[in-house]
C-alpha cells in the first residue's frame, strides 16, 4: 500500500509526467514508397492501354450495347441462375444422402460426386452437347419390358441450352454438396436432439432446424460458386448456347476485332459479378439473424464493399 | 394403482464395449419428482435420454405411462416403432438439456411456437399467445422477441422449459438445467422448476443441486457405475445414506 506512493516522487513516470511527453507515430516510410511505386505502375498501365490503337475503343463502344451482346447477357443470366438453382437443388439432395445411414444411398451419392467432380466441365458441357451421338431415341418406361410413356428424339429434347444446363447443373451439384454437407455437419447435434424431442420428424427438423442454421455456413461459398458459374457459362460456347461468350465469338469471327471484343465481354462479366454480392449479402443477413456478429452491412455498403470499409479505417487511424 | 409415469425393469444400454446401464430398476409416479444423482459418467444422463428414445436401450423394458419406449407390442412380438411413431409419443415427454439447446436463429416466442405450429396443429395466433403466456410463467414476458444470443444463460434455460411447456407434455425431464449457468442465474431456473412440480408435473431431474433434490424430490436415486446403488426418500438418502458409496459421494459435493 506505501508503495503506491513511491512514483509520485519522481515526476517523470508519474501520471503527470505521461501526459506532457509527445507520441512519436511509427513512419512507414516504405510502406510510402511502395504506394507510390505502385501507383506509378498503374498510371503507366492504363495510360499505354489507352493510347494503344490497337485496343479499338470506339469497336468496344459500338458493341457494349449492341442486341447480340444483350441476347447472349440474357442466355449467360438464365443459364447462371438455372444452373445454380439445380445444382442447389441436387446438391442438397446428394449431402442428405451422402449423410444417410443406407450404403446403397450414400454409395451412389459418393459415385456422383466422384464422377462430375472427377471429370473436366469442359469435357462434361461436350459429351452432353453430342449425347445424341450415344443415344438417338429418350425413352421412359418400365425397364426390360415394351411399356413406354414417353419417347422423343435426343436431339430435340437436348438444345445446346438444355445440354448447356444440364452439364453446368450436374457438376455443380457435385461441388454444393459438399458445401451443403459441411453446412449441414456445422450445426450442433443437440439441435437435431431438442428438435426430436419436442416430437419434430426428421424430415421437419432438417428443413425447420438444421438447414436454415447451415445456411449461414453455406451462402459464402455458394455465393462464390455463383460467381464461378456466371463465368464458366462462357465454356459452354463449345457447344454454341448462344450466351454471352458464344455471341462475342460470333462476332470477332467475322471482324476480327478479338482484343476489342473480349474487353466488351470483360465489361459485362465485371458488372454482373459486382452485382451478385448484393443478393448474397441480403441472404448472410437473413440467415445471420439471432448470431450477434452477423450482418449490419446494407447491401450498397456491401456493394462499395473493401473500398469503403478500408477508407473508413484509414481515416479512424488518421483521427488517433 | 394407476400405472406408473416411467418403469424401467433392467434396463441395459452400451457404447461399444463400454457398459454404461447394468441393469436400471426405477419406478416414477405420476405428479412425483424423481431426482437422479451420481458422479459424472454413472450413466444417469443416458438413462434419461433413454426414456424419450433419444438412445435405444439393449436390453431390458422401459415404459412411459403404460407405452414401451420405442417398441409395439403386439402377443408376444415387439415390433420397433417408426421414425414417424417415435416422434409422436415423444410430444408427450419434454426434455430441458444442460446446453438449453435453443434454436438460435429463432425469436424466443419462436421458439416456444414452433412444436405447436409445426409438430401439433395449433394456429399461429394460438400459438403465439400461447407461447407469451409460457413465457410469461417463466418470467420472461418481457425478452418474446429477443434471440437466444441475446439472452443470458439462465434465461436461455427458462425459454427452453417455456418450450418444453408448450406441448403439453405429461412428463418432464431435465438434463443436468443448471450445469452450464453462471451460480447467480441457478436460482431463477430452479425457482421455475420448484413451480412446475408444486403444479403437478411428473419429473425426471438430473441435477447435482443437492439442496433442490432434498427440497423438491419425492424421491433421490443415486447412480454410480451404471448402477442405481441407492433409491428412496431425499431427506434419507442425501441426509442420512445407508451405502458407503453415497456418503463418500455427498462429502466431496457438499
Amino acid at each position: 500500500m506505501i508503495d503506491i506512493k513511491t512514483p509520485a516522487d519522481h515526476p517523470a513516470t508519474g501520471t503527470t509526467g505521461m501526459r506532457d511527453l509527445q507520441i512519436v507515430p511509427v513512419r512507414n516510410y516504405g510502406r510510402w514508397i511502395a504506394a507510390a511505386a505502385s501507383l506509378l505502375a498503374l498510371v503507366g498501365l492504363v495510360g499505354s492501354l489507352a493510347k494503344n490503337d490497337n485496343l479499338h475503343w470506339d469497336v468496344v463502344g459500338d458493341h457494349l450495347f449492341a442486341d447480340l451482346v444483350f441476347d447472349g447477357l440474357g442466355t449467360t443470366l438464365w443459364l447462371t441462375a438455372a444452373a445454380m438453382l439445380l445444382g442447389l437443388a441436387l446438391g442438397t439432395l446428394i449431402a442428405v444422402m451422402r449423410l444417410s445411414s443406407s450404403p446403397v444411398l450414400y454409395g451412389l451419392a459418393n459415385a456422383f460426386v466422384w464422377v462430375f467432380r472427377g471429370t473436366p466441365l469442359l469435357v462434361q458441357i461436350i459429351f452432353w452437347g453430342y449425347a445424341a451421338a450415344l443415344y438417338k431415341y429418350v425413352k421412359i418406361g418400365i425397364p426390360f419390358t415394351e411399356v413406354t410413356f414417353f419417347q422423343a428424339e435426343t436431339n430435340s429434347l437436348l438444345t445446346p441450352a438444355i445440354a448447356a444446363l444440364l452439364a453446368l447443373g450436374l457438376n455443380e451439384a457435385a461441388y454444393a454438396s459438399e458445401i451443403v454437407r459441411a453446412g449441414i455437419q456445422s450445426v450442433d447435434p443437440g439441435q437435431a436432439e431438442a428438435a426430436h424431442s419436442l416430437g419434430m420428424r426428421p424430415g421437419l427438423t432438417m428443413r425447420r432446424i438444421v438447414l436454415p442454421q447451415a445456411m449461414r455456413v453455406i451462402i459464402p461459398p455458394m455465393g462464390n460458386e455463383t460467381i464461378n458459374m456466371l463465368k464458366m457459362t462462357a465454356l459452354v460456347s463449345v457447344i454454341s448456347a448462344h450466351d454471352l461468350m458464344s455471341n462475342i465469338q460470333d462476332v470477332y469471327a467475322q471482324n476480327y476485332q478479338v482484343i476489342p471484343m473480349l474487353v466488351v465481354a470483360s465489361i459485362w462479366y465485371l458488372a454482373l459479378v459486382t452485382l451478385l454480392s448484393v443478393p448474397q449479402a441480403w441472404l448472410e443477413r437473413r440467415y445471420g439473424r439471432g448470431t450477434t456478429r452477423a450482418g449490419h452491412v446494407s447491401p450498397i455498403r456491401r456493394l462499395l464493399g473493401g473500398t469503403m470499409e478500408r477508407l473508413g479505417k484509414n481515416s479512424k487511424e488518421q483521427n488517433r | 394403482m394407476s400405472t406408473p409415469m416411467v418403469h424401467a425393469e433392467g434396463v441395459r444400454k452400451h457404447f461399444g464395449k463400454l457398459e454404461v446401464l447394468k441393469g436400471i430398476d426405477l419406478t416414477v409416479e405420476r405428479g412425483r419428482v424423481c431426482c437422479l444423482l451420481g458422479p459424472s459418467g454413472s450413466g444417469k444422463s443416458t438413462f434419461l435420454r433413454c426414456i424419450n428414445h433419444l438412445e435405444k436401450i439393449d436390453g431390458g423394458r422401459l415404459a412411459v405411462d403404460g407405452q414401451l419406449v420405442g417398441y409395439r407390442q403386439q402377443g408376444d412380438k415387439l415390433h420397433e416403432l417408426r421414425e414417424r411413431e417415435v416422434a409422436e409419443r415423444r410430444r408427450d415427454i419434454g426434455m430441458v438439456f444442460q446446453r438449453f439447446n435453443l434454436f438460435p436463429h429463432m425469436t424466443a416466442v419462436e421458439n416456444v411456437m414452433e412444436a405447436p405450429v409445426k409438430v401439433g396443429s395449433v394456429s399461429k395466433n394460438d400459438a403465439r399467445e400461447q407461447a407469451r403466456e409460457l413465457l410469461a410463467r417463466v418470467g420472461l414476458g418481457d425478452r418474446a422477441q429477443h434471440y437466444p444470443a441475446q439472452l443470458s444463460g439462465g434465461q436461455q434455460q427458462r425459454v427452453a422449459i417455456a418450450r418444453a411447456l408448450a406441448m403439453r407434455p405429461k412428463l418432464m425431464l431435465f438434463d443436468e438445467p443448471t450445469s452450464a449457468l453462471d451460480p447467480e442465474l441457478v436460482g431463477d431456473v430452479l425457482d421455475v422448476m420448484r413451480q412446475l412440480a408444486a403444479d403437478g408435473m411428473t419429473m425426471v431431474v438430473v441435477t447435482h443441486e443437492i439442496g433442490f433434490a432434498r427440497e423438491v424430490g419425492d424421491t433421490a436415486v443415486f447412480m454410480d457405475e451404471g448402477v442405481v446403488v441407492e433409491a428412496g426418500d431425499p431427506r434419507q438418502v442425501l441426509v442420512d445414506p445407508e451405502q458407503e458409496r453415497t456418503r463418500a459421494f455427498l462429502s466431496k459435493v457438499l
